[in-house]
């Protein structure tokens, strides 16, 4: 039985973090050399983790699934990265931005752990600027921002739309930095099949080299997970295909407690489904809901080319419902009345998902000049995926699933249940809470892996300097491969009819379905057997031609879909179980008369930590009380 | 539509490859050129046979993971896009599309359309940073940037190293990729500083990793997804010279 | 100091100033050639006699010949190299959009080399005695070489080929020297268009005067 404690250090917020490092154990230079660490994952936080040890001395070797650490799906962030720098004098502050991460989280993140994070941003901008990530310039050679997702202050670096590209280069590049020195050695094209845990402490990890197959062992002192998030359970999502929760999903299954799976970030504004092979969903950046209008047909089903479409059958159906706040409303008010207006019949497109995000009164009024100046680019985008003229005919969107807000659960020094055994970015249940804010994704992330995990590793490393290497020959390193072999084996097996793509589209269809925008317990108990008679479908009809010691691309989905399955049992056990409607998380049961969500703070005021007991038993929950000092929980209201 | 593909298929590094005719019906001209891939891996592996791999990872253009040389384009034949964006809609129905892996002799075949780009991180590697720890960043407005300048090294550093520009060059030359990072740097007084030490190590890594040499034919330029300029491989040129 | 000499970039950088010597070169030859049209073949003698005895060109002689031959030795060692980049080539050939006779910069160079081993044992090894000939009277020399049909085909053909491997020399060199610039290099284009056309043409017109009306 597992006891959490999130060991939050004493003494008032603001002062929180600057106590902790004041008294964190250190280790000293010649004994980091002594000492191995495993990161897996290079996105943002897994490269800043992995560069920033190496730089202190420590031993890395760090691992991707993907040919080059440059890959991670971080490079796919569009809009920006948030800093407190307060450069346009608009008020903003570390406080602020707390502030507006806790609430924007629903009240539902820990405090100490927001605070921290809205007070390494500084530090995160400072030094990607410094290590040469071209973020966008004022005339005067200063640092421009712009305003992001509502905020009342103009806080968000960005690079065009390629923040997240260019951030993720520029931990690259310190990862690469590394690698010349010898301090990090890279792994690409491996996979982590398991955790190793002796003692009950993470000592190492199984891996497979995904070119030649081969099974491998690495220990290390401590193990970082850095594995981003799970939002591919969906299938169609804006993540990148190869996405999964693999990694995480093994730590979870070894004893490291999963975080609020329940909590999805759905997106309102992406390129809809085009056609049943369509295996992506691309994210078109919600600044274009500024001057875009979106509608559908009065008629149910009318399948006239919008153009032809007049003014008076036409329903503005955000305008319609939300007078004040128009087409501006939040992303999760957006998406969920996207989906009913698709569900009562009235969606547009060969499939009835989507709806129409028309600028032809912005062209109108503003001069196509003018709309190119601000959306060229995504214009470009949607003109290269649809084939169609966004300036001639409206835009079809529909929401997608994008960000994972739960994950592994961590104290307050990235650990997870497992001593050692750390995650960070976007595959912890983080800073978060039950809803992101727009551009503090690749905040967290940096601020994870460059200033938060190299100092709080140290607290535990500090205790381990008399450990030698870690032999790779005892008995648990041998258990783990041969159950990672097994299951491998085991996959390949099955010699059925059907892809694991196939497997992997109607699992997501299913969860988009009863697990998606809006949830029931209905639903979601009936997503549950759904998923049960699926996954047994998949142990016996799966095909995965090949063998295990080659490179083998249906193998590698085949393992990733099958922990899908598992981790799918889990969201929908956690949406049933919290009775309220928080963040992205909204139960169409616990609404105010008005459809807004209707959060439950005295009984549902935790964050639901499950720990796993065991081959078809039942998860056992946790909960971590949310405690806030500082703030004031408070209903979000946009009417 | 239906399509007659030709498929480069190679078991391993090591294996003689050759080509392989399938045959698609049903391709919708709304699917992405990988999705057409998945769904001719699809019907392969139903029939117990061996998909097609291929590299793919965001299919949104930034990750650089995909990239196949298709009917003599890298990319294929639409200019400013990758593979994963490639439609369907720009062929047409009963025509036969050869696919063949990126060729160079620093990028070898690991199986059928995958090959190894390793050879690009050992050129970043080699000198492609600005050597400062975390903790050690002075405030981020203490260095001012011209704003031209700021803005000419976002477009080299939007390079997404796929090595479209190596596989269109008729010498496999990697003077393109090279020459993107170094005009980033290059261009920002953070990357001055190790301006010189930069440009020899990473020319040098470039030509021991048996790169042929630039010939300015503009190949390049013209296959590159993200329309890097060959305005970079001139300030290469004098980067490097400057350096001696 | 082997890898600063060697490198790809410095190899380009030899070749092209070589290059854009012999691309000064070729206007000097053409003016003195000119001569060729006088009927009297005094001028054509005397600058043939200067330039063969005058200190100061017998230093530019011996840069020229280095140019020459680093020229054509530095151009096969880089294009070995390039075809060893690539040991399996496409099977359908490369469609990409490029400046088109850059591809074939080796080829019309190799053209150049042959017309320049013709020439050299018409003109410069009669000079060093290596070749039967009048030394005295190289306007006589070119004058009976240029009453050969066969000979002026070649020499045609051989001066069209050096114009299109000017035509991309000539801007090429400048890229390779870092010289790019936003309003310069179009111009340079255009200079090396016109450049690419005058010199081979002036030089044609020289020898098809000389075998039609003289």
């Amino acid at each position: 039985m597992i006891r959490l404690n999130s060991k939050i250090p004493d003494g008032p917020l603001a002062r929180k973090w600057t106590s902790y490092k004041a008294s964190v154990k250190l280790v000293n230079p010649a004994n980091k050399k002594k000492i191995d660490i495993i990161v897996v994952g290079t996105g943002l936080s897994g490269a800043s983790a992995a560069s920033s040890l190496g730089e202190l001395g420590y031993n890395v070797k760090v691992f991707c699934y993907q040919d080059s650490p440059r890959r991670a799906h971080s490079v796919a962030a569009q809009g920006g990265i948030n800093a407190a720098k307060n450069y346009q004098n608009d008020g903003d502050s570390v406080y602020r931005l707390f502030y507006d991460m806790i609430k924007g989280g629903d009240f539902r993140a820990r405090e100490a752990n927001v605070y921290r994070a809205a007070e390494v941003s500084n530090q995160v901008i400072d030094h990607f600027t410094a290590i040469g990530v071209p973020f966008a310039r004022d005339y005067g050679g200063t640092l421009d921002t712009r305003s992001f997702g509502g905020v009342q202050v103009s806080r968000t670096f960005y690079a065009k739309g390629q923040t997240g590209q260019q951030c993720l280069l520029g931990c690259y590049s310190s990862l690469n930095r590394q690698i010349k020195k010898g301090t990090v050695k890279m792994f690409p094209r491996r996979e982590m099949l398991d955790l190793v845990v002796i003692d009950g402490r993470a000592r190492g990890i199984i891996t497979r080299n995904l070119v030649t197959g081969e099974i491998e062992r690495h220990s290390a002192h401590a193990v970082v997970l850095a594995t981003g998030g799970y939002g591919t359970i969906y299938y169609l999502s804006t993540l990148a295909v190869n996405s999964n929760a693999s990694a995480a999903w093994k730590a979870h299954k070894k004893g490291a407690c999963f975080a609020n799976p329940s909590f999805v970030q759905i997106h309102p504004t992406c390129v809809p489904q085009l056609n049943e092979f369509q295996s992506k969903l691309t994210l078109m950046s919600e600044s274009l809901r500024n001057d875009g209008r979106v509608w559908v047909p009065r008629t149910k089903g009318d399948k006239r080319p919008a153009n032809d479409i007049p003014e008076e059958e036409r329903d503005y159906y955000l305008e319609r419902r939300y007078p004040a706040y128009g087409n501006l409303v939040p992303r999760d008010v957006g998406s969920r009345a996207a989906k009913e207006r698709c569900d009562a019949g009235y969606g547009v497109g060969d499939t009835g998902l989507a709806v129409y995000l028309d600028f032809r009164d912005a062209i109108n009024k503003q001069g196509k000049k003018a709309i190119e100046s601000k959306y060229g680019n995504l214009f470009e985008l949607y003109k290269t995926i649809t084939g169609k003229d966004p300036y001639e005919e409206p835009m079809m969107i529909y929401p997608a699933g994008h960000y994972t807000m739960g994950g592994l659960w961590v104290d307050y020094e990235l650990m997870t249940t497992i001593p050692g055994l750390y995650a960070i970015g976007e595959s912890n249940f983080s800073d978060h809470g039950a809803n992101r804010l727009g551009a503090s994704s690749l905040m967290q992330a940096a601020g994870d892996g460059y200033f938060i995990l190299p100092v709080t590793i140290n607290n535990y490393l500090a205790d381990q300097i008399r450990v030698p290497k870690i032999p790779t020959d005892s008995p648990e390193f041998e258990e783990a491969e041969k159950s990672a072999r097994e299951r491998l084996a085991k996959l390949i097996s099955i010699k059925g009819k059907q892809t694991a793509s196939s497997f992997h589209k109607r699992l997501g269809k299913i969860m988009w379905d009863y697990c998606g925008m809006t949830r029931n317990e209905e639903g979601l108990k009936k997503a549950l057997v759904l998923v049960k008679e699926l996954k047994k479908e998949f142990w016996s009809d799966l095909n995965v031609p090949g063998t295990i010691n080659e490179l083998n691309q249906e193998l590698e989905k085949a393992g990733r879909v099958a922990d899908y399955f598992e981790l799918a049992e889990l969201l929908i056990t956690d949406a049933i179980e919290r009775k309220e409607s928080c963040g992205a998380h909204f139960r169409e049961e616990y609404q105010t008369p008005d459809g807004e969500a209707l959060r439950n703070d005295k009984e549902f005021a935790y964050v639901a930590v499950w720990e796993y007991a065991g081959e078809g038993k039942p998860h056992i929950l946790h909960k971590e009380e949310l405690k806030f000092e500082e703030v004031e929980m408070k209903e979000r209201s946009y009417k | 539509m239906k399509l007659t593909l030709k498929i480069w298929r190679q078991k391993d590094a090591r294996a003689k490859g050759s080509f392989v005719t399938y045959h698609m019906d049903n391709v919708s001209p709304e699917m992405s050129f990988l999705e057409m891939m998945d769904a001719l891996n699809k019907k392969l592996v139903e029939e117990d046979k061996d998909p097609v791999a291929f590299d793919h990872d965001c299919r949104e253009g930034i990750c650089g993971s995909c990239g196949m040389y298709i009917n003599g384009h890298p990319h294929g034949p639409v200019p400013g896009v990758t593979t994963c964006h490639l439609s369907m809609r720009y062929f047409n129905d009963g025509d036969t599309i050869w696919v063949e892996p990126w060729r160079a002799k620093p990028f070898p075949v690991i199986r059928d359309l995958i090959v190894d780009r390793s050879a690009f991180d050992k050129i970043q590697v080699a000198g492609g940073f600005i050597s400062v720890n975390a903790g050690a960043a002075p405030e981020a407005n203490s260095i001012p940037v011209r704003k031209k300048n700021a803005d000419e090294a976002f477009d080299s550093a939007i390079c997404i190293g796929c090595g479209a520009c190596v596989a269109a060059c008729k010498n496999a030359s990697a003077m393109l990729f090279v020459s993107a990072k170094i005009s980033q740097f290059a261009l920002l007084p953070q990357g001055r500083v190790e301006a010189k030490d930069r440009v020899r190590a990473m020319v040098e890594k470039m030509d021991e990793l048996g790169f042929g040499n630039c010939s300015n034919t503009g190949a390049c330029e013209a296959a590159c997804p993200k329309k890097i300029k060959l305005t970079n491989i001139a300030r290469l040129n004098r980067e490097y010279y400057k350096a001696y | 100091m082997n890898k600063i000499l060697f490198s790809s970039i410095s190899k380009k950088f030899v070749m092209a100033l070589a290059g854009l010597f012999l691309i000064v070169f070729l206007p000097v030859h053409l003016s003195i050639n000119l001569m060729l049209l006088k009927p009297d073949p005094e001028p054509f003698n005397r600058a043939a006699h200067f330039m063969a005895t005058f200190p100061l060109v017998k230093i530019v002689e011996v840069i020229l010949i280095l140019a020459i031959l680093v020229h054509i030795s530095w151009g096969i060692y880089l294009q070995i190299q390039n075809w060893l980049a690539r040991p399996q080539g496409y099977v359908v050939k490369i469609k990409t959009r490029t400046s088109f006779f850059s591809r074939f910069m080796i080829w019309t160079g190799a053209s150049v080399l042959t017309f320049l081993i013709i020439h050299f044992t018409n003109f410069y090894f009669i000079r060093l005695g290596l070749v039967e000939g009048n030394p005295e009277n190289f306007y006589g020399v070119a004058h009976s070489l240029f009453k050969i049909p066969a000979y002026n085909y070649i020499y045609l053909v051989c001066f069209i080929l050096l114009g299109l491997h000017l035509y991309h020399a000539f801007s090429s060199a400048f890229q390779t020297l870092g010289l790019n610039h936003r309003l310069w290099t179009p111009v340079v284009k255009v200079v090396a268009l016109i450049y690419a056309i005058v010199i081979p043409l002036g030089f044609a017109v020289i020898s098809i005067t000389i075998w039609q009306f003289r």
